[in-house]
């Protein structure tokens, strides 16, 4: 098989589970998660075998892999669609095969497959446990999700949407995963849908993507008009990017390659949840526990980083554009970092820590790190990916904890309710510590440390001081609220009966949890900067070689500079240090100095966000639109008609029908004649000389009348 | 065969009409048989616009399978028959959804066959307005179709059902008298009704010169808006609507899905096959004006429906958004007619027509089929009704989504077409327009919300209230209407090639 083929071949085996599983399987529980495990296998297959291949191909940047079809006729011309693999698709398709299957394969375990249908589950609510006869007593076990086969089907359709979207060679059908991603996550954070907070959160979700989704589109649309094609090999030629750079587009002063630029990435601040559009990502955490969150929070939310560095060549073009893609991202990353602090729910401190690195990676964006933002978009897939499976993890074993005392108030997702977790979970405690430390950017062993620090080096190389200051401070949050979760979750002694009883999750948990801490290490290595101290050259510097090969001009390496290696060595450390120093012996959230209610509560956004648009967004829709406008104007308008028409009526009738044509000429003929007739009764008398008298008179008088008038 | 095959249209045409005067032969009281009947016999006019569909030569400039028969020689009259990619496309969408509908009212049963005849005599009439070559017949048809949707609805409507057909039929006819008389202006001024020939002889008049006493000019810009006010009505444009959400909502179930996915497309079609082409300089003129009622449909009608508690009338409001896309692609076209944003933005009105018929049908089925079941269609009284009915919950979000424009689905590559289209000529009404995209998705969750999702409403849980779920008919309804959504979304070239080809050589 041709490597074109076989990339058009990728996304298709989880859509057709999706579908198999919607029409035909959806009774049989083991069959469909094979369906599904099986898809995702055969797309991994697939994506790793075009990634070998990849890696082949010399100057893979100029000669991409790449086939198209016409799709929609455009007047004499057709707009086509195809696939499209150069060194970054390869470079994203890895990761994105690897974390999917990894995520089908934990589903299996996560929604407790094998287990016993739930006492009193229904559709729609989480699964609450089965009372099981062993050995003579009886006791809660874990129950079957009542909708195990429906969640398959969502997550195939949401890896279809993410395949589309890596493979895709043009902007409009990479905007066609976009968007089946954003109906999955929608479907999916409400896949619980009974809970009236997953039903709210869901609809959160897909609204506020939608926000930026509407500005994407406009900008797709005036890409489109403006070049009269949205293949991405045909817009990053010289020529169309000079005339996309010099053409004003009249906003704010920004040439037409800055406008598109923005537009799109509004589109980005909406999908990867970047500041104002973040408020969605927290809330979707009501999606079933690990899963959907990890869905979110490591492979949807990096599409939209994956769309702006794609989109790179168009957006560098305009300075100003470029800031405020810095701006918003630096600002993300340290915004979030602060609210990460004072979460006690271990899943959402992971989903503002999500808001926060993808932070890193538009700020490393906007200041032109091309290759240090794919690099830590791919080391932060794997960890952050491993750090939620391992939160599922937890959670699962809390809640084994939880069904063993029955005490359902225990919530098992809060950091405060575990400890000690370390000696009753082994496997996820030794992977969380892996991906904790990747995340907060541990030097030289974890992945996260090298992408991190490569940020920063450019940050600094490139003297963007402020960038670099500001994502400095926000790494050290990280560090500090990481090693927070780490110890309360797992060191110290369990401070509930629930974590006493916490339990390891089975195999299809743990297996997805050791593979994705083999990368969340690993991954590191392919991009160790060549001027680093003892380990640069080491290994060849493949990533940058790689990825960088992308662009039509090889960018840079920075040189090296000992103060951004310091700056992460000390704020890395520091924080992790600083955070088990000050939580190793902290029991409750009492004792917590950080829980201030500011951060707390997310700086209210939430709350700012109902007063000033849904609430409005109401009130015009009910009040101004359907009451006043519609009913009241409009339809009032109209109204007139009807008893205008009837009052003119009604004129006629009494104003002139009656009184002139009844009465006058009707009634008054009428009248005139009865007063004749009335008069003339006097005459029949009944006496027949007086009517021969009357006769003869008659006679005589029209006799003489005939004789005066005629023969006169 | 040969009969047939050279009368293809006018079989197409009558056939529906003739069925239903066999119809009234029937036997009484055998609803079965008129159900079965009605349905077969609408069913030959889908297998044959198929024929036609596929024997329809997409590159050949012109009307084809063209007839003339002599109608009214006296004044010029002639029953021109003939369609192009543009009117077949819209034949195809009429002929595949009364079926479609008959089936949906396979459930009816209060006076089945003047029902089932009504709807007999709507599809020709409707057909007729896509076929007709001859600006009376064109006006003949547009007004006989009005006449067996108001029965339809005051007969077999629900509470409100005499206001709404009121409304409904007063209000389109009250607009079309304009029309009326725009169309004998032409008549008498040319001694013929033939489009074709008032193509020619109406754009060859100098612009200066005297009309009645007055400039071409003036003429034809008052000619201008006696058309654009009937279609503007039936389409219908902001600040026109008010008539939709009473008539749709009181309408039974079929009939809604035809009003929706047809009699609106008879307003948008008017505007392509007349006003385009009969008013070009006009239509450019006031393409701004056009536009700014367009997006004011496309706002307005989604916060509207944003604002419904009411489930058939929200989704009766989402057609006013919908076919606000539809006109702000026709005035882009109009502003820039000749270029490629004209071309694209007409693609996209009218394979947004195509679009809309298919999920608007849709969604007003999957509104009846709850509303027979619990005879509400307030959004509140809902609830968590999804683990009650899980296949309609499926089909009811598949629908939605194609409402909503998710990409995959057929809404969305029409409206990317009519954005695309519209932006470089009309910018800031595209940008405004945004605004209504954003709201389809907030009224089209709030449905997906109150209905399916939440805690359930015991209510339909139990007992004799007990929510069944949708049967083997009413999938059968909503199946090819899936099948089409999906299509379209997936491959549109099928459809949108033919729909080019038209636009290119008649813009």
């Amino acid at each position: 098989m041709t490597t074109e083929t076989l990339i058009w071949l990728i996304p298709l085996p989880p859509a057709l589970a999706f579908f198999l599983i919607v029409l035909f399987t959806n009774k049989s529980k083991a069959l469909s998660h094979t369906i599904a495990v099986g898809a995702a296998l055969l797309s991994w297959l697939g994506s790793m075998i075009v990634f070998v291949r990849a890696l082949g191909v010399e100057h893979l940047g100029e000669h991409p892999f790449e086939s198209s079809i016409n799709w929609l006729p455009t007047g004499d011309t057709w707009l086509k669609i195809g696939v499209l693999v150069d060194p970054l698709t390869a470079a994203v398709l890895f990761f994105v095969a690897w974390t999917v299957l990894m995520i089908f394969l934990y589903s299996v375990g996560y929604h407790n497959f094998g287990q016993p249908a739930g006492d009193h589950d229904h559709a729609g609510l989480p699964p609450h446990g089965a009372t099981i006869e062993e050995h003579g007593h009886k006791h809660v076990v874990p129950s079957i999700e009542p909708m195990y086969s429906r969640f398959f089907a969502f997550i195939g359709l949401f890896a279809f949407g993410m395949f589309t979207l890596v493979v895709s060679d043009n902007l409009l059908t990479l905007f066609v995963g976009w968007e089946i991603m954003g109906l999955c996550s929608y479907l999916l954070i409400g896949f619980w849908y009974g809970k009236p907070s997953a039903r709210n959160a869901a609809v959160k979700a897909f609204m506020t993507t939608r926000v930026g989704d509407v500005f994407m589109l406009l900008g797709i649309a005036y890409l489109y008009s403006a070049t009269g094609t949205l293949s991405f090999r045909e817009i990053f030629t010289e020529e169309v990017l000079h005339t996309l750079a010099t053409i004003p587009s009249g906003v704010l002063g920004l040439s037409a390659a800055g406008l598109i630029g923005l537009l799109l990435f509004i589109g980005t601040v909406g999908k990867s949840a970047q500041f104002p559009l973040h408020v969605w990502l927290p809330d979707a955490m009501e999606g079933p526990t690990p899963v959907s969150a990890m869905i979110h929070a490591a492979t949807m939310v990096s599409a939209g980083v994956y769309m702006v560095i794609r989109m790179f060549p168009i957006i560098s073009l305009d300075e100003k554009t470029m800031a405020i893609v810095a701006f918003v991202g630096a600002f993300t990353a340290l915004f979030a970092a602060t609210i990460a602090v004072a979460q006690n729910d271990i899943k959402r401190v992971l989903a503002y820590s999500t808001i926060s690195q993808l932070g890193f990676m538009i700020a490393a964006l906007g200041i032109g790190a091309y290759v240090a933002a794919v690099f830590h978009l791919i080391t932060h897939a794997f960890f952050k990916a491993l750090l939620f499976l391992g939160s599922g993890s937890v959670i699962h074993g809390m809640e084994h904890g939880v069904l063993h005392t029955g005490n359902h108030k225990v919530d098992p997702q809060d950091m405060f309710n575990m400890g000690g977790l370390r000696k009753k979970m082994p496997i996820t405690f030794w992977t969380f510590l892996i991906g904790g430390f990747a995340l907060s950017g541990f030097p030289i062993i974890t992945a996260g440390f090298w992408s991190k620090d490569e940020i920063l080096a450019d940050a600094f190389g490139h003297g963007h001081i402020f960038v670099f200051a500001t994502l400095a401070i926000a790494a050290f949050m990280t560090a500090f609220y990481t090693m927070r979760q780490i110890t309360l979750t797992f060191l110290g002694e369990p401070r509930t009966k629930e974590a006493e009883h916490a339990q390891e999750t089975p195999w299809t948990m743990t297996t997805p949890l050791v593979i994705l801490a083999f990368f969340a290490v690993t991954y590191g290595w392919v991009g160790i900067p060549e001027h680093f101290p003892l380990l640069g050259g080491l290994v060849p510097n493949w990533l940058h070689e790689f990825v960088g090969g992308t662009l039509a001009e090889h960018p840079e390496a920075v040189e090296f500079s000992p103060w951004p290696l310091i700056t992460s060595f000390v704020v890395a450390l520091g924080g992790l240090f600083a955070g088990w120093l000050v939580y190793r012996n902290i029991n409750s959230p009492a004792e917590d100095k950080l829980q201030i209610s500011f951060l707390k509560n997310k700086y209210y956004f939430d709350e700012i966000y109902d007063y000033i648009f849904v609430k409005p967004a109401i009130w015009v829709s009910e009040v101004l639109v359907s009451a006043w406008m519609d009913k009241g104007f409009i339809d009032g308008i109209l109204h007139i008609f009807g008893p205008a028409t009837g009052g003119l009526g009604s004129f006629i009738r009494n104003k002139f029908d009656l009184p002139v044509v009844n009465r006058f000429f009707g009634d008054g003929t009428a009248d005139v004649t009865y007063w004749f007739g009335g008069k003339l009764r006097a005459v029949q008398t009944g006496r027949i000389q007086q009517y021969l008298m009357f006769a003869l008179v008659v006679f005589i008088a029209v006799g003489a009348a005939l004789y005066f008038f005629l023969l006169a | 065969m040969n009969f047939i095959s050279t009368h293809l249209l006018s079989t197409i045409l009558f056939f529906p009409m003739l069925s239903a005067v066999v119809m009234m032969f029937l036997p009484k009281d055998e609803n079965k048989l008129f159900r079965w009947f009605a349905f077969v016999a609408s069913l030959v006019p889908f297998a044959l616009t198929l024929v036609a569909w596929f024997q329809f030569k997409s590159s050949q400039p012109g009307f084809q399978f063209q007839e003339t028969y002599v109608w009214y020689e006296a004044i010029g009259s002639s029953l021109h028959l003939g369609v192009d990619g543009l009117s077949l496309t819209m034949v195809l969408l009429t002929t595949f959804l009364t079926p479609l509908a008959i089936l949906a009212s396979f459930s009816i049963s209060d006076r089945v066959k003047p029902y089932m005849m009504l709807f007999l005599f709507l599809e020709t009439g409707m057909l007729g307005v896509f076929m007709a070559l001859d600006l009376l017949i064109f006006f003949v048809f547009w007004e006989v179709g009005l006449v067996p949707m108001y029965f339809l609805i005051n007969q077999w409507g629900s509470a409100n059902k005499d206001y709404a057909s009121l409304k409904f039929m007063i209000y389109t006819m009250g607009g079309s008298l304009g029309l009326l008389l725009a169309v004998q202006m032409l008549g008498v001024l040319f001694g013929t009704y033939d489009l074709v020939t008032l193509y020619e002889r109406w754009n060859s008049l100098e612009p200066g010169a005297i009309l009645l006493g007055m400039s071409v000019h003036t003429v034809k810009t008052i000619a201008f808006w006696a058309f654009v006010i009937a279609f503007a009505i039936k389409v219908p444009l902001w600040p026109f609507h008010t008539w939709l959400p009473d008539a749709h909502t009181e309408a039974p179930t079929a009939g809604s899905m035809l009003l929706a996915g047809v009699l609106l497309k008879l307003g948008a079609y008017g505007f392509l096959r007349l006003v385009l082409p009969l008013y070009p300089a006009e239509a450019k003129m006031f393409a701004g004006a056009l536009a700014l009622l367009a997006t004011a449909a496309i706002v307005f009608g989604a916060f509207g429906s944003f604002g419904q508690t009411d489930f058939k009338r929200l989704v009766a409001y989402s057609s006013v958004n919908h076919m606000g896309f539809v006109v702000l692609g026709i005035a882009a076209a109009a502003y820039s007619i000749g270029t490629q944003d004209a071309t694209i933005a007409l693609n996209g009105a009218i394979l947004q027509m195509f679009n809309h018929g298919l999920s608007a049908a849709g969604m007003f089925f999957l509104v009846g089929v709850i509303y027979e079941r619990t005879h509400t269609r307030n959004l509140e009284e809902f609830g968590g009704l999804f683990p009650l009915v899980p296949v309609y919950g499926g089909i009811l979000i598949f629908t939605s989504m194609a409402s909503l424009g998710l990409p995959g689905l057929n809404g969305f590559v029409s409206e990317f077409l009519v954005v695309r289209g519209a932006f470089p000529v009309l910018t800031a009404y595209t940008a405004i327009s945004m605004l209504g995209l954003l709201f389809t998705g907030a009224y089209i969750l709030k449905g997906i919300k109150k209905v399916l999702h939440g805690p359930m409403n015991e209510h339909w849980a139990h007992g004799e209230h007990k929510l069944t779920e949708i049967n083997f008919r009413e999938i059968m309804v909503m199946v090819p209407l899936m099948a089409l959504i999906l299509w379209i979304g997936i491959y549109p070239a099928w459809i949108l090639d033919v729909i080019n080809k038209a636009v290119v050589m008649l813009f």
